[in-house]
This record gives structure tokens, sequence and C-alpha cells, in this order.
């Protein structure tokens, strides 16, 4: 039977991780009472640095907090800004919650919809943009509001979305 | 804890502090609904059906998360908490089917019972309703997405029942779903639970799915046939071609000394009594080497006189006789006595699979040292030794896992391997494989045993303990376990519990099938109630052991071996040639490698098939009850007297049956044939039952009450449905340990939680799900 191979398959002391956020993880399951606590944070770098949770980044997370692969998927899949599978290298995110709606919000998404070619949770076949639909982002005062990876731009219309995108496209080619 | 007064729908109620209102309730009759609520796992509170008033509180509370308190005035069904339950059954029916008509649940569904309590057979909900389709976890897990409720009652027993951590919840809110942990199946012990406590029939067993429905299924209560520690399994039975086929098996009502707990075994490998390799028609070897089939009386005919020849030609010794370890208490019994009284041989041993006659002997003139299996689950400490519960023992891991949750028992490990249990461990060591006798040792004071640091910290930790519970597996035997018992002594109040490996391996040692003991481990060459009741017949000197009878057959030293239920040729690799010049008959269920070697092959029926008594490895005996019937076959009971009958052996000197009374009061007839099913309890319990077949297993049962040492337990609770504790040792053993020297015999079965011995390879979905899981430690070990 095989029932604990799962905290076994990564060997110990091996990473998938760079060594930089390697040392974070090791510091961070110190900080807390329990260290499944840190097992959000961990995703969320995990991401940021791979561009999505891997499944080898869920064995080593499991593996790193002595949790099952199942405990991190139960959580990781709670989540709607995890994602287990790569996107574009600009995620944007339109928000099209009350505030940004009653601003224009979601004009701007169609907007971004018919100018990328794509739908909501789908990335452009140059593999440059993906385009999500989200819920208050807690920009509210200047709305609407879209988020590009970590980044906030505000008070938008249609025509400054355009810019906004070519900028980010010629910021691609680089 | 002190106790707090309540009021509850009007009627003053006393509980313990602490007590959660829902359990409170229950204890005097007010029922309170629940679906996440379940007695003995965490709490969840998910469903929102218990919720009540309780006066002072501003909203509607959760009966199953609110402790009791001192005044507390509460209303548990009143109409704003039946429109609440009623607007929260539509919610949860908001995406269930209503495909009761074809669900296995449906009958025996804890939703469709609320649906129809609380009315709530409208909705207001006009949306189509979201499906999915089934899936196929594994070979015995189906999972119908729809259907759920998430109650998360399956997560829960998976992760804090069964410490395998299976299941998961994934997603969120409406869209939220139960998770297997390998993305899209189980890898598992596949023990079934989360099948038997979904409260609706979003997990479903392959063995059952859409075979029939629950009211059309006779229930029996019986014992699992498979290891030794004697699970009830609630088996349901309909009627088919050929008798009566077993459909189901699980133990939902939660009673016998398993509880809520079965494992993969008791749960689905019952198949092989609907096995269409059964044999159903003596077979008799023919002058021309082939078998035919014939009639039972000629079968039996040619038994009986090749016995008689053998023994009046070339005398008892001659005869040699296997005994079963899945045969019941009476069988096994009788066995020996037909051997000793008719047979006049001492040749008889069973598949010994742990050293019984090492812990009785070590225990020899205590009281009350042997532990039950409920100690288990009760004991402040428990050391294992060998052995792997979780694989061998599925119901004792339950029962340490659960005492560690709820009770925090401390649980010492001494292992060679590490296995599972040891998570729940307060101390774990790991001992080299033929360390054990030396780790015995140490405990008791050894200190020339080279054992490190962790073992000194916890042989320190186990001198603090009182009521130990002590556990071996057969890696104790002999001197190792005098040694055990030793360091037991030591402690106060010690239990002792030898594990062995089927259904009735201790029955089979208690019921004296060894070569040198009689029922109960008497000496053979002593003095017994036993020889007073047989005559002075039966050798005084031991017989053969079950190696030896093969060595004596192939010196050609053996005229005849009745093997009943065992598989010897199979286990230990016995050559075709050896037992050419000995008549062999068996009795089995199948063509077993013994049974190709045969002269005469009787067909029998299985522990599901028959009435009696087992008792498990802890000693804890337990009724056997009818349940499948399989028509040609006969029970190795029935097959023992009729050859003794027709031997012209007096049937009333071999089982106490008749006393005088004539009549046919319908036992000896149709489907009910040889057993005692019909027969009142009281009259039962009271022994004032007529026993007019010598067929009838409570005939034998009064004699090995009367004559074996520590069956005297109380008849009236044993068939109100309770285990009894049986205690071999204790007066009458007088003599046992001048067989220090003897060889133990012993040959542990290996079995893991997906094998049984011979048996398990005629049951197909054991063997699927063995496929199965060894297919995933393969991937898992890449």
């Amino acid at each position: 039977m095989s029932l604990t191979k799962i905290s076994e398959n990564p060997k110990p002391g091996s990473t998938i991780f760079s060594p930089e956020l390697a040392a974070r993880f090791d510091k961070l399951v110190t900080l807390y009472p329990v260290r499944r606590s840190a097992l959000i944070p961990m995703l969320l770098y995990a991401q940021d640095e791979i561009g999505y949770v891997s499944d080898a980044a869920i064995a080593e997370i499991a593996q790193r907090l002595d949790l099952t692969v199942l405990d991190v998927r139960n959580v990781l899949s709670y989540y709607s800004m995890l994602r287990t599978n790569p996107i574009g290298k600009y995620n944007v995110q339109v928000c099209t919650n009350i505030s940004c709606m009653v601003r224009g919000g979601q004009e701007l998404f169609q907007h971004c919809k018919k100018r990328l070619g794509i739908g909501h949770k789908q990335t452009t076949s140059d593999g440059i943009f993906s385009l999500e639909e989200v819920e208050c982002i807690g920009a509210c005062s200047w709305a609407p509001a879209v988020q590009v990876n970590y980044d906030f731009h505000e008070n938008l219309t249609p025509e400054a979305m355009d810019a906004l995108l070519d900028e980010y496209r010629s910021k691609a080619g680089q | 804890m002190a106790d707090v007064t309540l009021t509850v729908d009007g009627k003053t109620i006393t509980a313990p502090a602490g007590t959660l209102l829902l359990e409170a309730c229950r204890k005097v009759g007010i029922e309170i609904p629940a679906f996440c609520y379940y007695p003995g796992l965490s709490l969840q509170a998910a469903c929102r059906m218990c919720l009540v008033r309780i006066e002072k509180m501003p909203k509607l509370q959760t009966a199953c998360t609110t402790p009791v308190a001192e005044g507390m005035i509460v209303s548990t069904e009143t109409d704003e908490i039946k429109q609440a339950r009623k607007a929260m059954l539509e919610l949860v029916l908001a995406n269930h089917p209503l495909d009761c008509p074809v669900c296995d649940a449906g009958g025996e569904c804890e939703l469709q019972d609320m649906t129809f309590k609380y009315g709530a057979g409208g909705s207001q909900f006009v949306e189509i309703k979201n499906h999915r389709e089934e899936q196929q976890w594994s070979p015995v897990v189906f999972f119908d997405r729809p259907r759920c409720i998430l109650c998360y009652r399956c997560v829960r027993v998976c992760n804090e029942g069964m410490d395998v951590a299976a299941l998961g919840i994934q997603q969120r809110n409406v869209g939220s779903v139960i998770a297997p942990n390998d993305i899209t199946s189980l890898d598992c012990e596949q023990c079934g639970m989360c099948i038997d406590i979904c409260p609706v029939g979003a997990l479903t067993s392959d063995t059952y799915r859409y075979k029939t429905r629950p009211w059309e299924m006779t229930h029996v209560g019986t014992i699992c046939t498979h290891c030794g520690d004697g699970c009830k399994t609630t088996l349901g039975v309909r009627r088919s071609d050929d008798g009566m086929q077993i459909v189901r098996g699980d133990n939902r009502d939660k009673s016998g000394l398993n509880g809520e707990f079965l494992c993969v075994k008791g749960r689905y490998a019952f198949d092989f009594a609907n096995s269409s390799e059964r044999l159903t028609q003596p077979l008799v070897r023919q002058p021309n080497g082939e078998f035919a089939t014939v009639s039972w009386e000629d079968a039996i005919k040619v038994v009986a006189k090749r016995f008689r020849a053998a023994r009046d030609e070339r005398g008892g010794r001659s005869i040699g006789v296997i005994g079963s370890t899945r045969i019941t208490n009476e069988e096994a019994y009788l066995l020996q006595k037909i051997a000793r009284s008719a047979f006049g041989t001492n040749n008889i041993d069973h598949h010994r699979t742990t050293d019984y006659v090492g812990i009785v002997r070590a225990l020899d003139g205590q009281k009350n040292r042997f532990a039950s299996i409920a100690d288990a689950g009760s004991a402040p400490a428990i050391l294992i030794l060998g052995n792997d519960p979780t694989e061998q023992h599925p119901l004792l891991a339950w029962n340490v896992r659960t005492n560690v949750r709820h009770n925090g028992a401390r649980i010492y490990l001494a292992n060679h391997r590490k296995i599972k249990l040891h998570r729940q461990a307060k101390s774990f060591i790991q001992i080299p494989a033929d360390g054990y006798e030396a780790f015995a040792h140490f405990l008791g004071g050894d200190e020339a045993s080279s054992f490190g640091a962790d073992a000194i910290a916890l042989r320190d930790s186990l001198r603090q303990e009182q009521n130990l519970l002590i556990v071996f597996g057969s890696e104790l035997r002999g001197t190792a376990i005098s040694a055990l018992v030793k360091f037991g002594f030591s402690l106060p109040d010690t239990k002792f519990a030898c594990l062995g490996d089927y259904v009735n391996s201790r029955g089979a040692a208690d019921m004296g099938l060894y070569p040198d003991l009689l029922p109960g481990y008497q000496p053979i060459h002593g003095n017994s109630a036993i020889r007073a009741e047989y005559g002075d017949g039966i050798p005084r000197e031991s017989g053969l052991d079950l190696a030896q009878m093969f060595e004596a057959a192939a010196r050609n030293e053996l005229a005849a071996l009745y093997v009943v239920g065992d598989d010897p040729v199979e286990r230990l690799g016995i050559a075709e040639e050896t037992l050419h010049n000995t008549f062999l008959v068996v009795q089995d269920m199948f063509m077993t490698a013994t049974a190709k070697l045969a002269d005469v092959v009787l067909p029998t029926a299985n522990l599901y098939e028959k009435s009696g008594t087992v008792t498990n490895t802890f000693g804890d005996l337990q009724l056997v009850k009818k349940a499948a019937d399989r028509a040609g076959v006969r029970t190795d009971l029935e097959l023992i007297v009729r050859i003794a009958d027709t031997m012209g052996e007096d049937v009333h000197t071999l089982v106490p049956f008749g006393k005088g009374v004539r009549a046919d009061m319908g036992q000896s007839r149709g489907a009910q044939s040889g057993e005692a099913d019909r027969h009142g309890i009281w009259l039962a319990a009271h022994n004032l039952e007529p026993k007019l077949s010598p067929f009838d297993p409570n005939a034998l049962l009064d004699e090995i009450q009367r004559l074996v040492p520590g069956y005297d337990f109380d008849r009236l609770d044993l068939l109100g449905g309770t285990s009894q504790q049986v205690q071999p040792a204790g007066d009458g053993l007088i003599g046992i340990s001048q067989l220090a020297d003897r060889p133990d015999g012993i040959l542990p079965s290996g079995d893991t939680l997906f094998t049984s011995g011979t048996l398990g390879h005629y049951s197909e979905k054991l063997n699927e799900v063995e496929v199965f899981q060894t297919k995933k430690s393969m991937v898992a070990a890449d």
C-alpha cells in the first residue's frame, strides 16, 4: 500500500524553487504556531515564481508542511487567485463589482474581450495576455479599475485601456 | 462533570455539563435531525438541520455544537423550526436529483426521510439542476456528485476514523465537491466507511449499486469469515436460482463488537460465496483416476467404509485429521471428538498462525488476564509488539485509533517495520525482525540486550503504566511470550492479547485441534473430564502434527487423511506423490490444490451459510447466524455426523441431542435443515429447546460449555447478540507447562488488507482491489 507516498514523493532536501524562495519558505514555516498556517503564503509565492502552482510545487509544499497533496489541493482550489495552469505573461483582471460596474466596468470588460479576442479565464495565442473578470479589488474610489498582475490601473476608459494594453504588449517584446 | 438541568420542549432533562444539546436530547428520546453530525467524529455544523430555538438567544442555534447549560430552555419542533428545516432542505435539494427510484440509498436515505418528514416536496427553484456524470474512484467506490449534500461525514471518517485522509473538499460554495486523493481515483484502504456513512446515495459501492432495494433483502447479522477480529457483518441476502445469495455486507446498525466499523473484507469479500466455482456435488475418484459426481449417500458410504477399514486394519494412528480456522467452534469440537473417540487417533491439527498455547501456558493459573477486543478501545495504554494491525487486524487498528482520539490513550509500538499505527504512537521503536524475544527480555529488565536509548525511554514510560494492554503478533512465541508475560506481571493489572490470523483460529485452538491438547488446552496424557466423557479409548500419547502427517504419508504410514476446510497442499507445497497411498477426503467449497489430490471431495457450506459460534483472536465468542444458502452443499457439522453415523458410531454419544423427545418440528426439513434458526431464543438460552437434530450446533454448544474450561459464559446474553469473552487460562490446565519443548508449528499467513488465505483467491472483488492498490503503490515507488 502506498498511503504515505504523498509526503515521501519529493526527495527531502531537494527543491524546485529558487534558493531565495526556498530560504524564505524555510523561515516561513517557523513563524506560525502550526506549520500549515504557512500554506496560503507559500502557494502565492510559489505561483509568483513559477507562474502557476504546478504539481511539483504542490508536492514540495505538502512535504514542507507535513500535509498530504490532497490537503494542499483542498485549500488551493478554494481560492480563485491561485491557479494550477500557466497563463499569459500579463493577467488582466477587470473588476465588474458594483462601483466599477456603475462606472463602466462591464463595458470595459466587454471591450477587453473584443480587443484581445479572448474570454473570461482565457489566454491569447501569443501567450502575452490572459483576461479575467474579477470581484472587488478594493479600488472603488477610482472605479473602474483593472489589475494587471500586481499593478493597479484606475479611472479607465476603453481608450485608456487600449493604450494600456499596447504599452504592455510593447513591454512584452523587450 | 457535574450535571446540568435544562428544559427541552417543556420536559426537564438532566445531562452532564459539556454534553452536546443534540446528544442530550437523543438520550431522552427527542430526535433532532442532522446530516453532518456524527457521533465520535469532529463537529461540522454544515447542514443546519439541527437548528433549535434557545430562549434568550437571538437566532436559531445548531444543537450539534451547543453544549447544554444550566437553565437552558429549548424548543426543537416549533413552526419556526420546521420552516427553517424545510428551507434548508429546499436548498439541499436545489441540485439533488430526484432519482430515488433508482438510487441505492432509496428506502434508507436520511435526506428522503427528512424531506418526507418536513414536507419539502416542492421547490421554488426553477433552474435546471446541475448534473455531473458518476465517477468510479476504485473497484469498490463510486461517486455521484449531484447527490452529495456536502455533510463532510465521509471526509471526516476517512481522516479521523481511518487516518487515511483519502477524501477532501475542493472548490467552494455551490461548486464544492468531495475529491479523492489521487486526482480521479482513490488510493486508500478501500474500507468503504465513506459509503457506509454517507447519509444519501452520493457514495455507492460497486458490489451493491443498482442490484436491489433494501426492503427486498433479508438482513442477517453474522460474523465476517476473514480475519481474526471477528467483526459483525450484516449480510443482505436475496433469493436466487440456487439458494439465498448475498448481495451486500455492512454494519449499518452499529451493533456487535465492531460498532460501525468494517473493513474491505467484511464489506465486500463475501462474493466467494456466490462464486460460480463453488462445488455443489460430491465427487469420488474413479478407478480411471477421474472424478465422478455421485449422490451424497454414495460419497459418504465410500468415506465411512474406507475410514473404518483404515482404523480397523491399520489402527487409529494411521488416520490423520486436519481441521480449519474458518469452521465454527461446534464443528471444530466435533471434529476432534470424532478423531479421538471414533477414529481413535490424536493425529489432529490445523493451520496454526500464532502461539495460543504459548500465551495460555504463560497465563496458566491466572484469572482475567485475557483482553477483549473492546479493551483496545478503552485501555489507557497499549503496547503492540509485532504484527501490522492496519493490514491484519483492521478492527484492532480502528479501536486503537479511536481510543487515541477520544481518550488520549498512550500507544507504545515496537516493530521491525514502520507500520502505519506509528502515527498514533506515543513512542515507536524499530527493532530487528529477529529481535522480538530479546526485546521481551529487555522489557523484563535484561540489561545485556543491545537496545538503544529510545528503547530504554519506552521501557521507562511503560513502567509507569497500569491497566496496560499488551498485544502481540506471531513474531513472539514460546519463551518470548513467557518473558513478555513476566514483564506484564510486573505492572498492575496488565492484560494480554495474542493475534492469530483467521476468524476462528482461536476457536480451533480452544477446541483442541492439536495433536497433544484436548479442548481447552488440556494435555492429552492427563485425566480430564473430557477423557472421562469420551471413554478411555483416546490414545494417551500425542499424535502427529500437520507436517508430521505428510511425512507419515510420504512413508506410506498414513492410510487416510481427512481434511476439513483447509488447503495444506497449497500452503506447504506438498508434492502430489506424497499422498499417493493415502485415502484423502476433502471437505471444501472449492477445488483447492488439496481437493485436486483427493479421493473424495465433499462440497461444504461456508461460515455465512451455517449457524454456531466462533471465537475471535481476543477470545470474544459470538453467534454465527445462517444468512446465505447454496443448493447442493452441506455444513461440515452435518457431514462429520453423517460420516460417523455411516461408520457405525453412536450419534447420540457424539452429539448430545434428542434427550428422549421425539417430534419433527420442522428443523430437519427444507431450507432450515440442520439448523436451529427458528428455535425461540428464550428456549435456547435456558437449555429448554428439544435439539431434535444431531445437526443442531446448540446441542454441541451444551457439551462445549460443560466440558471446555473457560467456555461457561452466559448463554442468554450470547443469544441476545452480545459477544462473550472466554478465558481459557484457569484451573484444569495442569501439565501444560510440561509441553514447553513442543514444536510450535506456526506458519503466519502474512495476509494483507486485500488477501485472505486460500479463501481470498475466490473473492473476485478482493482480487480486483488488490490489483488496483498494487498498481497504485508501483506508481508511488517510481
